[in-house]
């Protein structure tokens, strides 16, 4: 049953990636790397589950964080203040 | 199939469900604004329902109440730090001079901005006089 949910995440993650190689701007393409590392996150949850490990959700908070570090660290540098 | 599975499950495919919302969402709206708007709202309840389900899913399948307090907290910190980032980098876009899609009807923005310069140029009007009279003084 997990694994329909797996594929599902799956197929949204490589649809938003639509937008990262499509994106006219900058800005079209970081917003779709923000989008695709939120997806990422809650595959990284749902794969602790499929593999019954609850370290994996520790990788999950750290992939989040730093994908929030990332995130902010372009848009300081889109606004020109890095 | 305990209780805690089938709701853990529910809340899991409505997390799903929004996330697929949020790329439709990232695909179909022409502007970097409205692309933002649609994308990180549905992904941040998303990922809430995806998040808590799982923990909620894994009392009935794992056994075990150890994951609810780790997904809480990836959860909490989600949902405080996607607005965020959000945020910072829709500012910069504009900052950026990203274009307003051309069936934009209003720009908050700008109206404030050059409201702002309206004020400071008959401030600096009113305070001329004020000067010119130390001056001669």
């Amino acid at each position: 049953m997990i694994e329909i949910y797996l594929f599902l995440i799956a197929v949204a993650v490589i649809l938003s990636m639509y937008r990262f190689f499509r994106g006219p701007t900058t800005a079209d393409r970081i917003v779709a790397v923000d989008i695709m590392t939120t997806l990422t996150t809650g595959l990284m949850v749902l794969f602790a589950l499929y593999y019954r490990r609850a370290i994996f959700l520790d990788v999950a908070l750290v992939y989040a964080v730093l994908a929030f570090v990332g995130v902010i660290a372009f848009a300081r540098y889109m606004e020109g203040g890095l | 199939m305990s209780i805690a599975s089938i709701i853990g499950q529910a809340l899991v495919l409505f997390g799903t469900f929004f996330y697929a919302i949020s790329s439709l969402g990232l695909i179909r709206m022409p502007d970097v604004y409205n692309r933002m708007q649609t994308a990180t709202k549905s992904a941040t309840l998303g990922s809430l329902g995806v998040i808590m389900g799982v923990g909620i899913w894994a009392v009935g399948d794992v056994g075990s109440y150890s994951w609810i307090p780790k997904t809480l907290i990836i959860a909490v910190f989600l949902l405080l730090t996607n607005p965020i980032a959000a945020h910072a980098l829709i500012r910069a876009a504009y900052k950026s001079g990203v274009p307003l899609w051309e069936g934009s009807i209003m720009d908050r923005y700008k109206e404030v901005e050059s409201s702002l310069k309206r004020v400071e140029e008959i401030k600096e009007k009113l305070e001329e006089p004020l000067q010119e009279v130390e001056i001669n003084e």
